[in-house]
Protein backbone atom coordinates (compact mmCIF):
# COMPACT_ATOMS: atom_id res chain seq x y z
CA UNK A 1 0.00 0.00 0.00
CA UNK A 2 1.87 3.11 -0.67
CA UNK A 3 0.15 6.29 1.05
CA UNK A 4 1.21 9.94 0.21
CA UNK A 5 0.04 13.78 -1.01
CA UNK A 6 -0.98 14.72 -4.48
CA UNK A 7 0.65 17.17 -7.14
CA UNK A 8 -1.83 17.67 -9.13
CA UNK A 9 -0.46 18.62 -12.92
CA UNK A 10 -2.16 19.64 -15.93
CA UNK A 11 -2.70 17.87 -19.71
CA UNK A 12 0.45 17.58 -22.00
CA UNK A 13 3.24 17.38 -19.16
CA UNK A 14 6.05 17.21 -22.16
CA UNK A 15 9.45 15.15 -21.09
CA UNK A 16 10.89 19.11 -21.75
CA UNK A 17 8.49 20.39 -18.77
CA UNK A 18 9.72 17.21 -16.50
CA UNK A 19 13.51 17.59 -16.91
CA UNK A 20 14.18 20.19 -19.93
CA UNK A 21 17.18 19.88 -22.56
CA UNK A 22 18.84 22.62 -21.20
CA UNK A 23 19.88 20.56 -18.41
CA UNK A 24 21.19 17.62 -20.45
CA UNK A 25 24.80 18.43 -19.89
CA UNK A 26 23.75 17.21 -16.11
CA UNK A 27 22.73 13.95 -17.16
CA UNK A 28 25.76 12.04 -15.77
CA UNK A 29 25.45 14.14 -12.67
CA UNK A 30 21.67 12.80 -11.55
CA UNK A 31 20.96 14.49 -8.09
CA UNK A 32 22.02 17.78 -9.47
CA UNK A 33 19.76 16.91 -12.28
CA UNK A 34 16.96 16.07 -9.96
CA UNK A 35 17.28 19.12 -8.33
CA UNK A 36 15.45 20.95 -12.10
CA UNK A 37 12.65 18.02 -11.56
CA UNK A 38 8.99 19.62 -13.31
CA UNK A 39 11.01 23.14 -12.76
CA UNK A 40 9.25 24.57 -16.12
CA UNK A 41 5.50 23.07 -15.12
CA UNK A 42 5.87 23.96 -11.35
CA UNK A 43 9.22 25.63 -9.92
CA UNK A 44 8.08 24.82 -6.26
CA UNK A 45 7.41 21.07 -6.67
CA UNK A 46 11.27 19.53 -6.33
CA UNK A 47 11.05 21.81 -2.98
CA UNK A 48 7.66 20.49 -1.93
CA UNK A 49 7.60 16.89 -2.51
CA UNK A 50 8.52 14.66 0.06
CA UNK A 51 9.05 10.57 -0.47
CA UNK A 52 6.57 8.47 -1.02
CA UNK A 53 4.00 10.96 -2.63
CA UNK A 54 2.27 11.08 -5.92
CA UNK A 55 1.86 12.85 -9.53
CA UNK A 56 -1.32 13.20 -10.55
CA UNK A 57 -2.09 14.79 -14.23
CA UNK A 58 -4.55 14.49 -17.13
CA UNK A 59 -3.91 13.14 -20.38
CA UNK A 60 -0.47 12.02 -22.69
CA UNK A 61 1.58 12.45 -19.72
CA UNK A 62 5.35 12.74 -20.22
CA UNK A 63 4.85 12.82 -24.51
CA UNK A 64 8.41 13.88 -26.25
CA UNK A 65 11.41 12.85 -26.06
CA UNK A 66 12.75 8.72 -25.30
CA UNK A 67 14.85 10.44 -22.34
CA UNK A 68 14.75 8.31 -19.65
CA UNK A 69 16.14 10.74 -16.90
CA UNK A 70 12.08 12.28 -16.99
CA UNK A 71 11.27 9.07 -15.23
CA UNK A 72 14.67 8.90 -13.32
CA UNK A 73 14.59 12.43 -11.19
CA UNK A 74 10.23 11.45 -10.83
CA UNK A 75 12.07 8.54 -8.99
CA UNK A 76 14.92 10.04 -7.71
CA UNK A 77 12.40 13.16 -6.07
CA UNK A 78 11.24 10.20 -4.03
CA UNK A 79 7.38 10.14 -6.06
CA UNK A 80 5.88 6.63 -5.63
CA UNK A 81 3.17 6.80 -8.12
CA UNK A 82 2.31 8.31 -11.13
CA UNK A 83 -1.18 8.82 -11.68
CA UNK A 84 -2.59 9.60 -14.84
CA UNK A 85 -5.76 10.14 -17.72
CA UNK A 86 -3.37 8.44 -20.01
CA UNK A 87 0.63 8.17 -20.80
CA UNK A 88 2.79 8.71 -23.66
CA UNK A 89 4.50 5.48 -24.68
CA UNK A 90 8.08 6.00 -24.43
CA UNK A 91 7.55 7.71 -21.01
CA UNK A 92 5.46 4.53 -19.70
CA UNK A 93 7.88 2.07 -20.86
CA UNK A 94 10.78 4.21 -19.13
CA UNK A 95 8.78 4.07 -16.00
CA UNK A 96 8.14 0.76 -15.45
CA UNK A 97 11.94 -0.14 -16.79
CA UNK A 98 13.09 2.11 -13.26
CA UNK A 99 10.14 0.29 -11.16
CA UNK A 100 8.13 3.28 -10.78
CA UNK A 101 4.30 1.90 -11.43
CA UNK A 102 2.32 4.60 -14.12
CA UNK A 103 -1.74 4.19 -13.27
CA UNK A 104 -4.27 5.31 -15.10
CA UNK A 105 -7.64 6.40 -13.71
CA UNK A 106 -9.92 9.58 -13.52
CA UNK A 107 -7.46 11.92 -12.20
CA UNK A 108 -10.24 14.72 -12.67
CA UNK A 109 -11.68 13.23 -9.29
CA UNK A 110 -8.75 14.14 -7.40
CA UNK A 111 -7.30 17.81 -5.94
CA UNK A 112 -3.88 19.29 -5.35
CA UNK A 113 -2.81 18.18 -2.28
CA UNK A 114 -5.19 15.34 -1.43
CA UNK A 115 -3.54 12.39 0.93
CA UNK A 116 -4.11 9.00 -1.07
CA UNK A 117 -3.66 5.20 -0.82
CA UNK A 118 -2.99 3.42 -3.81
CA UNK A 119 -2.73 -0.24 -4.02
CA UNK A 120 -0.89 -1.48 -6.76
CA UNK A 121 -2.10 -5.49 -6.64
CA UNK A 122 -5.99 -4.23 -6.73
CA UNK A 123 -4.93 -0.47 -8.68
CA UNK A 124 -7.65 0.56 -6.17
CA UNK A 125 -6.61 5.11 -5.40
CA UNK A 126 -8.61 5.53 -2.22
CA UNK A 127 -8.31 9.72 -1.65
CA UNK A 128 -8.83 10.05 1.75
CA UNK A 129 -9.10 13.87 1.69
CA UNK A 130 -12.69 13.52 -0.46
CA UNK A 131 -13.60 10.15 0.67
CA UNK A 132 -13.73 8.87 -3.07
CA UNK A 133 -12.75 5.64 -4.54
CA UNK A 134 -11.10 5.07 -7.47
CA UNK A 135 -10.47 2.16 -9.82
CA UNK A 136 -7.03 2.16 -12.40
CA UNK A 137 -6.76 0.78 -15.16
CA UNK A 138 -4.71 -2.85 -15.09
CA UNK A 139 -0.88 -2.30 -16.30
CA UNK A 140 0.10 -4.46 -19.40
CA UNK A 141 0.96 -8.31 -17.81
CA UNK A 142 4.35 -8.43 -19.83
CA UNK A 143 5.27 -4.86 -18.04
CA UNK A 144 3.73 -6.14 -14.31
CA UNK A 145 6.38 -8.43 -14.34
CA UNK A 146 9.32 -6.14 -15.18
CA UNK A 147 7.61 -3.84 -12.48
CA UNK A 148 7.49 -6.59 -9.95
CA UNK A 149 10.90 -7.33 -10.38
CA UNK A 150 11.77 -3.71 -9.60
CA UNK A 151 12.91 -2.39 -13.55
CA UNK A 152 14.15 -3.69 -16.51
CA UNK A 153 17.47 -4.49 -15.21
CA UNK A 154 16.88 -6.56 -12.36
CA UNK A 155 14.38 -8.41 -14.45
CA UNK A 156 17.19 -9.32 -16.94
CA UNK A 157 19.69 -10.00 -13.89
CA UNK A 158 17.25 -12.28 -12.74
CA UNK A 159 15.87 -13.66 -15.99
CA UNK A 160 18.80 -13.51 -18.30
CA UNK A 161 16.42 -12.91 -21.10
CA UNK A 162 13.09 -11.52 -21.83
CA UNK A 163 10.26 -14.86 -20.38
CA UNK A 164 7.23 -12.01 -20.77
CA UNK B 1 -3.96 -13.62 -42.68
CA UNK B 2 -3.31 -10.80 -44.39
CA UNK B 3 -0.93 -8.27 -42.54
CA UNK B 4 -0.34 -4.64 -42.14
CA UNK B 5 3.16 -3.69 -42.70
CA UNK B 6 4.22 -3.72 -38.88
CA UNK B 7 2.84 -7.19 -38.62
CA UNK B 8 4.79 -7.99 -41.94
CA UNK B 9 8.33 -6.84 -40.59
CA UNK B 10 7.58 -8.31 -37.06
CA UNK B 11 6.32 -11.45 -37.97
CA UNK B 12 9.32 -12.27 -39.42
CA UNK B 13 11.51 -10.80 -36.93
CA UNK B 14 9.82 -12.67 -34.46
CA UNK B 15 9.60 -16.12 -36.19
CA UNK B 16 6.25 -16.15 -36.20
CA UNK B 17 2.83 -15.20 -37.74
CA UNK B 18 1.75 -12.16 -35.55
CA UNK B 19 -0.76 -9.98 -35.54
CA UNK B 20 -1.72 -6.50 -33.48
CA UNK B 21 -2.14 -7.12 -30.06
CA UNK B 22 0.53 -9.74 -29.96
CA UNK B 23 3.41 -9.66 -27.56
CA UNK B 24 6.75 -10.06 -29.55
CA UNK B 25 10.48 -10.88 -28.73
CA UNK B 26 11.84 -9.62 -32.55
CA UNK B 27 15.20 -9.67 -33.14
CA UNK B 28 17.00 -5.95 -33.53
CA UNK B 29 18.99 -5.31 -36.33
CA UNK B 30 20.15 -1.89 -35.86
CA UNK B 31 20.63 -0.95 -32.14
CA UNK B 32 21.98 3.49 -31.38
CA UNK B 33 22.50 5.87 -28.61
CA UNK B 34 23.16 9.24 -29.05
CA UNK B 35 25.21 12.03 -26.27
CA UNK B 36 22.34 12.55 -24.15
CA UNK B 37 20.76 9.06 -24.16
CA UNK B 38 23.99 7.10 -24.45
CA UNK B 39 25.65 7.76 -21.30
CA UNK B 40 22.88 6.06 -19.27
CA UNK B 41 22.85 3.23 -21.61
CA UNK B 42 26.54 2.93 -20.83
CA UNK B 43 25.83 2.42 -17.04
CA UNK B 44 22.78 0.32 -17.52
CA UNK B 45 24.70 -1.76 -19.78
CA UNK B 46 27.57 -2.37 -17.32
CA UNK B 47 25.15 -2.49 -14.18
CA UNK B 48 23.66 -5.70 -16.17
CA UNK B 49 27.14 -7.17 -16.12
CA UNK B 50 27.34 -7.24 -20.27
CA UNK B 51 30.54 -6.79 -21.26
CA UNK B 52 30.22 -7.18 -24.98
CA UNK B 53 27.01 -6.38 -27.83
CA UNK B 54 25.41 -8.68 -29.25
CA UNK B 55 26.38 -7.73 -32.79
CA UNK B 56 28.89 -4.87 -32.73
CA UNK B 57 28.68 -4.11 -36.14
CA UNK B 58 24.92 -3.02 -35.67
CA UNK B 59 25.17 -1.00 -32.83
CA UNK B 60 26.49 2.89 -33.20
CA UNK B 61 27.11 5.99 -30.59
CA UNK B 62 26.06 8.61 -32.11
CA UNK B 63 27.93 12.25 -31.19
CA UNK B 64 25.53 14.70 -32.72
CA UNK B 65 23.27 16.97 -29.73
CA UNK B 66 26.33 18.94 -28.58
CA UNK B 67 28.53 19.13 -31.10
CA UNK B 68 31.07 20.52 -30.88
CA UNK B 69 30.81 19.76 -27.06
CA UNK B 70 29.72 23.18 -25.62
CA UNK B 71 31.26 22.17 -21.92
CA UNK B 72 33.21 20.11 -20.01
CA UNK B 73 30.67 17.50 -18.31
CA UNK B 74 29.94 17.02 -21.61
CA UNK B 75 33.03 16.59 -23.24
CA UNK B 76 33.48 13.84 -20.59
CA UNK B 77 29.88 12.05 -21.38
CA UNK B 78 31.34 11.80 -25.11
CA UNK B 79 34.76 10.76 -23.46
CA UNK B 80 32.76 7.85 -21.80
CA UNK B 81 30.90 6.95 -25.12
CA UNK B 82 33.97 6.47 -26.84
CA UNK B 83 35.42 4.61 -24.78
CA UNK B 84 32.78 1.92 -24.09
CA UNK B 85 32.82 2.02 -27.95
CA UNK B 86 36.51 0.90 -27.85
CA UNK B 87 35.56 -1.57 -25.15
CA UNK B 88 32.38 -3.35 -25.87
CA UNK B 89 32.35 -2.61 -29.84
CA UNK B 90 29.78 -0.74 -31.70
CA UNK B 91 30.85 1.96 -34.57
CA UNK B 92 31.15 5.88 -33.03
CA UNK B 93 29.96 8.68 -35.47
CA UNK B 94 31.88 11.48 -34.40
CA UNK B 95 31.34 15.16 -34.11
CA UNK B 96 30.67 16.84 -37.92
CA UNK B 97 29.37 13.65 -38.88
CA UNK B 98 25.59 14.83 -38.55
CA UNK B 99 22.31 14.02 -37.04
CA UNK B 100 21.72 10.49 -36.01
CA UNK B 101 18.59 9.81 -37.60
CA UNK B 102 19.41 11.19 -41.04
CA UNK B 103 22.97 8.71 -40.81
CA UNK B 104 20.66 5.88 -39.98
CA UNK B 105 18.73 6.71 -42.76
CA UNK B 106 21.68 7.62 -45.14
CA UNK B 107 24.05 4.35 -44.12
CA UNK B 108 22.28 2.01 -42.05
CA UNK B 109 18.93 1.59 -42.04
CA UNK B 110 17.30 -0.97 -44.46
CA UNK B 111 13.59 -2.27 -45.37
CA UNK B 112 12.14 -4.52 -43.21
CA UNK B 113 14.66 -3.59 -40.36
CA UNK B 114 14.03 -3.53 -36.70
CA UNK B 115 15.47 -0.65 -35.26
CA UNK B 116 15.54 0.89 -31.54
CA UNK B 117 17.17 4.04 -30.35
CA UNK B 118 17.84 6.15 -27.50
CA UNK B 119 15.74 8.63 -29.12
CA UNK B 120 12.22 9.64 -29.83
CA UNK B 121 12.71 10.30 -33.42
CA UNK B 122 14.12 6.95 -34.24
CA UNK B 123 10.77 6.86 -35.93
CA UNK B 124 12.56 8.69 -39.24
CA UNK B 125 13.93 5.67 -40.44
CA UNK B 126 9.86 4.24 -41.22
CA UNK B 127 10.06 6.05 -44.59
CA UNK B 128 12.41 3.48 -45.41
CA UNK B 129 10.04 0.80 -44.40
CA UNK B 130 11.97 -0.25 -41.09
CA UNK B 131 10.12 -0.95 -38.16
CA UNK B 132 12.41 2.04 -36.14
CA UNK B 133 10.85 2.89 -32.53
CA UNK B 134 12.34 4.98 -29.74
CA UNK B 135 13.13 3.79 -26.48
CA UNK B 136 14.66 4.56 -23.30
CA UNK B 137 18.44 4.13 -22.40
CA UNK B 138 17.93 0.85 -20.29
CA UNK B 139 15.76 -0.26 -23.05
CA UNK B 140 18.35 -0.27 -25.75
CA UNK B 141 21.28 -1.09 -23.37
CA UNK B 142 19.24 -4.49 -23.53
CA UNK B 143 18.14 -4.83 -26.90
CA UNK B 144 22.55 -4.10 -27.64
CA UNK B 145 23.41 -6.83 -24.92
CA UNK B 146 20.92 -9.40 -26.52
CA UNK B 147 20.34 -8.55 -29.74
CA UNK B 148 16.39 -8.28 -29.23
CA UNK B 149 13.40 -6.58 -27.61
CA UNK B 150 10.53 -6.55 -26.48
CA UNK B 151 7.40 -5.36 -28.26
CA UNK B 152 3.65 -5.13 -28.19
CA UNK B 153 2.70 -5.22 -32.12
CA UNK B 154 0.53 -2.06 -32.53
CA UNK B 155 -2.57 -1.54 -34.51
CA UNK B 156 -2.37 0.59 -37.17
CA UNK B 157 -3.93 3.09 -38.29
CA UNK B 158 -3.59 3.99 -42.81
CA UNK B 159 -3.32 7.41 -44.04
CA UNK B 160 -3.85 7.20 -47.19
CA UNK B 161 -2.78 10.61 -48.98
CA UNK B 162 -4.17 11.19 -52.75
CA UNK B 163 -3.62 14.25 -55.04
CA UNK B 164 -1.00 16.59 -55.87
CA UNK B 165 0.54 19.10 -53.14
CA UNK B 166 0.20 22.50 -54.36
CA UNK B 167 2.90 24.98 -55.01
CA UNK B 168 4.14 25.82 -51.53
CA UNK B 169 3.16 23.18 -49.64
CA UNK B 170 5.14 20.06 -48.56
CA UNK B 171 4.99 16.60 -47.22
CA UNK B 172 6.20 18.99 -43.86
CA UNK B 173 2.78 20.88 -44.38
CA UNK B 174 0.91 17.33 -44.38
CA UNK B 175 2.40 15.77 -41.53
CA UNK B 176 1.64 19.24 -38.99
CA UNK B 177 -2.30 19.06 -40.73
CA UNK B 178 -2.72 15.52 -40.16
CA UNK B 179 -1.24 15.91 -36.20
CA UNK B 180 -3.25 18.83 -36.36
CA UNK B 181 -6.22 16.83 -36.99
CA UNK B 182 -5.83 14.21 -34.65
CA UNK B 183 -4.22 15.39 -32.47
CA UNK B 184 -0.68 15.37 -29.65
CA UNK B 185 -1.96 11.73 -28.73
CA UNK B 186 -4.30 10.46 -31.88
CA UNK B 187 -2.03 7.94 -32.66
CA UNK B 188 -1.11 6.76 -29.07
CA UNK B 189 0.58 2.96 -29.56
CA UNK B 190 0.04 2.71 -32.71
CA UNK B 191 1.57 2.44 -36.01
CA UNK B 192 0.97 5.09 -38.72
CA UNK B 193 0.97 4.06 -41.99
CA UNK B 194 1.10 5.63 -45.16
CA UNK B 195 -0.12 5.07 -48.21
CA UNK B 196 -1.70 6.38 -51.15
CA UNK B 197 -0.67 8.01 -54.74
CA UNK B 198 0.95 11.25 -53.09
CA UNK B 199 3.02 8.86 -51.03
CA UNK B 200 3.99 6.73 -54.19
CA UNK B 201 5.61 9.95 -55.99
CA UNK B 202 6.82 11.35 -52.49
CA UNK B 203 10.93 11.77 -52.58
CA UNK B 204 12.76 9.82 -49.72
CA UNK B 205 13.58 13.20 -48.14
CA UNK B 206 9.64 13.80 -47.73
CA UNK B 207 9.34 10.26 -46.12
CA UNK B 208 11.69 11.07 -43.69
CA UNK B 209 9.97 13.87 -42.42
CA UNK B 210 6.61 12.45 -42.52
CA UNK B 211 7.89 9.45 -40.43
CA UNK B 212 10.16 11.47 -38.44
CA UNK B 213 6.94 13.58 -36.77
CA UNK B 214 4.81 10.56 -36.50
CA UNK B 215 5.64 10.01 -32.64
CA UNK B 216 4.57 14.02 -32.51
CA UNK B 217 1.07 12.30 -32.67
CA UNK B 218 2.99 9.25 -29.89
CA UNK B 219 2.78 7.15 -32.40
CA UNK B 220 5.33 3.95 -31.75
CA UNK B 221 6.24 3.88 -35.42
CA UNK B 222 5.93 5.65 -38.83
CA UNK B 223 5.63 3.30 -42.03
CA UNK B 224 6.14 3.85 -45.52
CA UNK B 225 6.15 0.61 -48.25
CA UNK B 226 9.49 0.04 -49.80
CA UNK B 227 9.07 0.67 -53.56
CA UNK B 228 11.29 2.20 -56.72
CA UNK B 229 11.83 5.53 -54.88
CA UNK B 230 13.45 3.70 -51.99
CA UNK B 231 15.78 1.31 -54.13
CA UNK B 232 16.79 4.53 -55.62
CA UNK B 233 17.99 5.92 -52.70
CA UNK B 234 19.88 3.05 -51.38
CA UNK B 235 21.10 2.20 -55.00
CA UNK B 236 22.83 6.07 -55.15
CA UNK B 237 24.32 5.54 -51.71
CA UNK B 238 25.40 2.05 -52.82
CA UNK B 239 23.26 -0.21 -50.78
CA UNK B 240 20.82 -1.81 -53.22
CA UNK B 241 21.49 -5.05 -51.95
CA UNK B 242 20.06 -3.56 -48.86
CA UNK B 243 16.61 -3.32 -50.23
CA UNK B 244 13.46 -5.46 -50.45
CA UNK B 245 10.59 -4.65 -51.58
CA UNK B 246 8.11 -4.37 -49.11
CA UNK B 247 4.11 -3.36 -49.42
CA UNK B 248 0.73 -3.77 -46.66
CA UNK B 249 -1.74 -6.71 -48.18
CA UNK B 250 -4.47 -5.16 -49.94
CA UNK B 251 -6.99 -6.06 -47.71
CA UNK B 252 -4.82 -5.65 -44.17
CA UNK B 253 -6.80 -4.71 -41.31
CA UNK B 254 -6.84 -1.17 -40.09
CA UNK B 255 -8.24 0.09 -36.53
CA UNK B 256 -8.91 3.23 -39.33
CA UNK B 257 -8.49 5.02 -42.42
CA UNK B 258 -7.41 8.68 -42.82
CA UNK B 259 -7.49 10.37 -46.12
CA UNK B 260 -6.42 13.28 -46.86
CA UNK B 261 -6.61 15.09 -50.17
CA UNK B 262 -3.13 16.88 -51.17
CA UNK B 263 -4.18 19.21 -52.99
CA UNK B 264 -6.60 20.63 -50.03
CA UNK B 265 -3.41 21.45 -48.36
CA UNK B 266 -2.08 24.71 -47.19
CA UNK B 267 1.57 25.88 -45.86
CA UNK B 268 0.70 25.16 -42.41
CA UNK B 269 2.25 26.11 -39.26
CA UNK B 270 2.25 24.69 -35.30
CA UNK B 271 2.03 27.24 -32.31
CA UNK B 272 3.56 27.29 -29.17
CA UNK B 273 3.59 24.88 -27.22
CA UNK B 274 2.43 21.88 -28.79
CA UNK B 275 3.11 20.21 -32.23
CA UNK B 276 -1.11 19.92 -32.85
CA UNK B 277 -1.60 23.74 -32.32
CA UNK B 278 -1.33 24.41 -35.96
CA UNK B 279 -3.15 27.12 -38.38
CA UNK B 280 -2.66 28.07 -41.84
CA UNK B 281 0.57 30.18 -42.19
CA UNK B 282 -1.68 32.55 -43.93
CA UNK B 283 -3.74 33.68 -40.30
CA UNK B 284 -0.85 33.84 -38.85
CA UNK B 285 0.79 36.67 -40.83
CA UNK B 286 2.52 39.71 -38.75
CA UNK B 287 3.49 37.39 -36.19
CA UNK B 288 7.20 39.01 -35.63
CA UNK B 289 10.10 36.44 -35.08
CA UNK B 290 13.53 36.96 -33.98
CA UNK B 291 15.18 33.25 -35.05
CA UNK B 292 14.54 30.88 -37.75
CA UNK B 293 15.95 27.98 -38.19
CA UNK B 294 16.42 25.45 -41.08
CA UNK B 295 17.58 22.36 -40.23
CA UNK B 296 17.21 19.00 -37.69
CA UNK B 297 16.44 15.06 -38.65
CA UNK B 298 12.61 16.90 -39.57
CA UNK B 299 13.97 18.95 -42.46
CA UNK B 300 17.88 19.03 -42.50
CA UNK B 301 18.58 17.33 -45.79
CA UNK B 302 19.64 18.46 -49.01
CA UNK B 303 16.02 19.49 -51.16
CA UNK B 304 15.25 21.33 -47.62
CA UNK B 305 18.45 23.26 -48.42
CA UNK B 306 17.46 23.82 -52.02
CA UNK B 307 14.15 25.03 -51.46
CA UNK B 308 15.51 27.19 -48.78
CA UNK B 309 18.39 28.66 -51.05
CA UNK B 310 15.89 29.24 -53.79
CA UNK B 311 13.76 31.49 -51.65
CA UNK B 312 16.61 33.28 -50.02
CA UNK B 313 18.94 33.48 -53.46
CA UNK B 314 19.28 37.54 -53.97
CA UNK B 315 17.32 38.43 -50.75
CA UNK B 316 18.41 39.51 -47.03
CA UNK B 317 17.18 38.20 -44.13
CA UNK B 318 15.34 40.55 -42.21
CA UNK B 319 17.52 42.55 -40.11
CA UNK B 320 15.30 42.51 -36.64
CA UNK B 321 16.12 38.61 -37.56
CA UNK B 322 18.50 35.75 -37.32
CA UNK B 323 18.30 32.97 -39.91
CA UNK B 324 20.49 29.58 -38.19
CA UNK B 325 20.97 26.79 -41.13
CA UNK B 326 21.88 23.38 -39.58
CA UNK B 327 22.22 20.62 -42.49
CA UNK B 328 21.94 17.09 -41.06
CA UNK B 329 24.78 15.55 -41.85
CA UNK B 330 28.43 15.66 -43.48
CA UNK B 331 26.69 14.56 -46.68
CA UNK B 332 23.97 17.05 -47.19
CA UNK B 333 26.40 20.11 -46.32
CA UNK B 334 28.68 19.12 -48.87
CA UNK B 335 26.21 18.39 -51.43
CA UNK B 336 24.62 21.97 -50.50
CA UNK B 337 27.97 23.33 -50.75
CA UNK B 338 28.48 21.81 -54.31
CA UNK B 339 25.51 23.10 -55.22
CA UNK B 340 26.02 26.72 -54.19
CA UNK B 341 23.07 26.76 -51.63
CA UNK B 342 25.33 27.18 -48.37
CA UNK B 343 27.02 30.21 -50.31
CA UNK B 344 23.58 31.44 -51.25
CA UNK B 345 21.89 31.30 -47.55
CA UNK B 346 25.12 32.75 -46.24
CA UNK B 347 25.22 35.75 -48.55
CA UNK B 348 21.83 36.36 -47.50
CA UNK B 349 22.33 36.69 -43.68
CA UNK B 350 22.89 33.34 -42.52
CA UNK B 351 24.64 31.67 -39.75
CA UNK B 352 25.96 28.02 -40.74
CA UNK B 353 26.14 25.30 -38.22
CA UNK B 354 28.06 21.98 -38.40
CA UNK B 355 26.28 18.97 -39.07
CA UNK B 356 23.73 18.15 -35.85
CA UNK B 357 21.01 19.15 -33.84
CA UNK B 358 22.44 22.89 -33.27
CA UNK B 359 19.53 24.59 -31.31
CA UNK B 360 16.33 21.91 -31.44
CA UNK B 361 17.21 20.93 -28.36
CA UNK B 362 18.03 24.62 -26.33
CA UNK B 363 21.31 23.08 -25.42
CA UNK B 364 23.73 25.87 -27.46
CA UNK B 365 23.75 27.54 -30.71
CA UNK B 366 20.62 29.58 -30.48
CA UNK B 367 19.18 29.29 -27.24
CA UNK B 368 16.14 31.86 -27.11
CA UNK B 369 15.73 34.62 -24.90
CA UNK B 370 13.25 36.07 -22.72
CA UNK B 371 10.01 36.87 -25.13
CA UNK B 372 11.91 35.61 -28.25
CA UNK B 373 9.91 33.86 -30.50
CA UNK B 374 11.26 31.73 -33.83
CA UNK B 375 10.19 29.62 -36.88
CA UNK B 376 11.80 26.38 -36.88
CA UNK B 377 11.74 23.68 -39.47
CA UNK B 378 11.97 21.18 -36.00
CA UNK B 379 9.62 18.59 -35.33
CA UNK B 380 8.72 20.20 -31.32
CA UNK B 381 7.84 23.33 -30.04
CA UNK B 382 7.26 22.36 -26.10
CA UNK B 383 7.44 24.94 -23.17
CA UNK B 384 11.16 25.48 -22.77
CA UNK B 385 12.35 23.10 -25.89
CA UNK B 386 15.08 25.82 -27.00
CA UNK B 387 15.99 26.69 -24.00
CA UNK B 388 14.22 29.03 -22.27
CA UNK B 389 10.36 28.46 -20.85
CA UNK B 390 9.65 31.95 -21.56
CA UNK B 391 10.39 31.88 -25.46
CA UNK B 392 7.90 30.45 -28.12
CA UNK B 393 8.61 28.03 -31.11
CA UNK B 394 6.22 28.28 -34.64
CA UNK B 395 7.11 24.95 -36.54
CA UNK B 396 6.89 24.91 -40.35
CA UNK B 397 8.32 23.72 -43.45
CA UNK B 398 11.69 25.22 -45.54
CA UNK B 399 9.58 27.42 -47.95
CA UNK B 400 7.92 28.73 -44.77
CA UNK B 401 11.10 29.19 -42.72
CA UNK B 402 12.90 31.08 -45.29
CA UNK B 403 10.15 33.67 -46.63
CA UNK B 404 9.43 34.41 -42.67
CA UNK B 405 13.32 34.85 -41.75
CA UNK B 406 13.17 37.67 -45.20
CA UNK B 407 10.20 39.46 -43.82
CA UNK B 408 11.38 38.95 -39.90
CA UNK B 409 7.36 38.02 -39.30
CA UNK B 410 5.25 34.51 -40.36
CA UNK B 411 4.74 34.22 -44.31
CA UNK B 412 2.95 32.57 -46.02
CA UNK B 413 5.43 30.87 -48.88
CA UNK B 414 3.00 31.16 -51.63
CA UNK B 415 2.70 34.93 -51.43
CA UNK B 416 6.95 34.87 -52.32
CA UNK B 417 6.80 31.46 -54.99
Amino acid sequence: MLKGKAFKFGEGISTDHIIPGRYAHLRSNLPELARHVLEDADPTFASRVNRGDFIVAGGNFGLGSSREHAPLVIKMAGVSAILVKSVARIFFRNAINLGLPVLICDTDKIDDGDELEVDLVTGTVRDITSGSQLTSGRIPEAMLRILEEGGLIPYIQKHGDFKL
Amino acid sequence: MSQTLAEKILSVKSGGEAHAGDIVIAQVDLSFVQDTTGPLTVRQFQASGFKQLADPKRAVLFIDHAVPSPNSNLSEDHALLREFAGQAGGTISDVGSGVCHQIVAEAWARPGDVIVGADSHTVTAGGLGAFATGMGSSDVAIAMALGKTWLRLPETVRVEVSGELPRGVYAKDLILHLIGLIGADGATYKSLEFGGDTVASMSMSGRFTVANMAVEAGAKVGLFPADAVTRDYLMVRGRGGDYQPLSPDADASYEKTIRISAGGLEPTVSRPHTVDNTAPARELTGTKVQQVVIGTCTNGRLEDMEVAAGILKGKKVHPGTRLIVAPASRGVLLEAIAAGYIQTMIESGAVVLPPGCGPCLGLHQGVLGKGESCLSTANRNFKGRMGNPEAFIYLGSPATAAVTAIAGEITDPREEL
